[in-house]
């Protein structure tokens, strides 16, 4: 009985699996294809110029486009991977990185609902600032090391 | 009526698809050699990354197999340090779309779960064992490892934060 039971857990935990990952499917496909297209069609020196400069004006920005950027975190990992592969700074991809996996403007209206204005606004504030805070600690161990 | 259902059910990332795949084929018509490199660099991106979903497959089955909203509520319970460890623990192995652990927070923090202990869940979610394989291959064992000890110290550092700005009363 217990056998049978265990059995039935783990078709469902492959079948959980399967289907949030077909779910996936179209987003990350078309998210590639995108990808692919803007960095072929949009000179390096562009990125060079958003993201660069200044290091805190750049992980700014990367902090910025993070926040807003909507989609899986597996996202967030090719096209921080291929950013980082032209040559953008760690700081930048990191602050990127960071904001994408930890502020979504997209679940605002329901933590906002469920957990109140003042913590949705100030937990999303204090995840902001401390995606740039985390950039900046990483890029120093990366000099050091 | 049926159809207008039918395209009810397609989801938005469908949509997506589709409309990128518009700009490709304009692409075909307009300008062949850009078409032809960003496809080429696509292939490249995905023969690059099929093997890592095989990996996140697995991990990902392991996750739903062990990890459910009854095993995390259940470890929620424990006091002081150890209630700081399971939060992050859960946020860490938490599985599934965000929006579906928001009604069950707040049904914890009516029951007296704080709102620092609530962001330090949420911030952790933001680290993804299944996913491990894929950011390992772009970013390096020893940047993931790096990150994922900062991100879980920040996030202790933002309860304690936000538990000091705002009370569970507010």
């Amino acid at each position: 009985m217990k056998n049978k039971n265990n059995q039935k857990k783990i078709k469902q935990s492959i079948l959980k699996t399967t289907k949030s990952l077909l779910n996936l499917f179209p987003l990350l496909l078309g998210t590639i294809l995108l990808v692919s297209l803007f960095i072929k069609l949009i000179p390096n020196s562009f990125y060079f110029s958003l993201f660069e400069g200044h290091f805190l004006i750049g992980s700014l920005i990367g902090s910025l486009v993070g926040s807003i950027s909507v989609g899986t975190p597996l996202t967030s990992y090719i096209i921080g991977g291929e950013l980082l592969e032209k040559g953008i700074s760690l700081i930048v991809v990191t602050a990127f990185l960071v904001s994408w996996v930890t502020i979504g403007i997209i679940q605002i209206p329901i933590e906002l609902k469920t957990l109140g204005k003042k913590f949705t606004f100030l937990r999303n504030i204090i995840a902001f600032i401390s995606a740039i805070i985390i950039a900046f600690i990483i890029g120093l161990i990366f000099n050091i090391i | 009526m049926k159809i207008k259902n039918k395209f009810k059910k397609i989801s938005g990332s469908w949509y997506f698809l589709i409309f990128v795949i518009l700009i490709y084929f304009i692409l075909l018509i307009f300008k062949q050699d850009l078409f032809s490199s960003s496809l080429n660099f696509f292939n490249e991106i995905i023969l690059k990354i099929i093997p890592i979903f095989i990996l996140i497959f697995i991990l990902m089955t392991l996750t739903n197999y062990f990890i459910t909203p009854k095993f995390i509520i259940k470890h929620f319970k424990e006091k002081g340090i150890k209630k700081w460890f399971f939060v992050i623990l859960g946020g860490i192995l938490s599985v599934g779309p965000i929006y579906m652990w928001y009604p069950l927070l707040k049904d914890l923090k009516n029951k007296g779960l704080s709102y620092g202990l609530i962001t330090c869940f949420l911030y952790n979610r933001g680290i993804k064992i299944p996913l491990l394989p894929i950011a390992i291959f772009y970013f390096g064992w020893k940047y993931i490892l790096i990150l994922g000890i900062i991100m879980i110290f920040m996030s202790v550092i933002q309860g304690i934060m936000i538990n000091k700005l705002i009370t569970n009363r507010e």
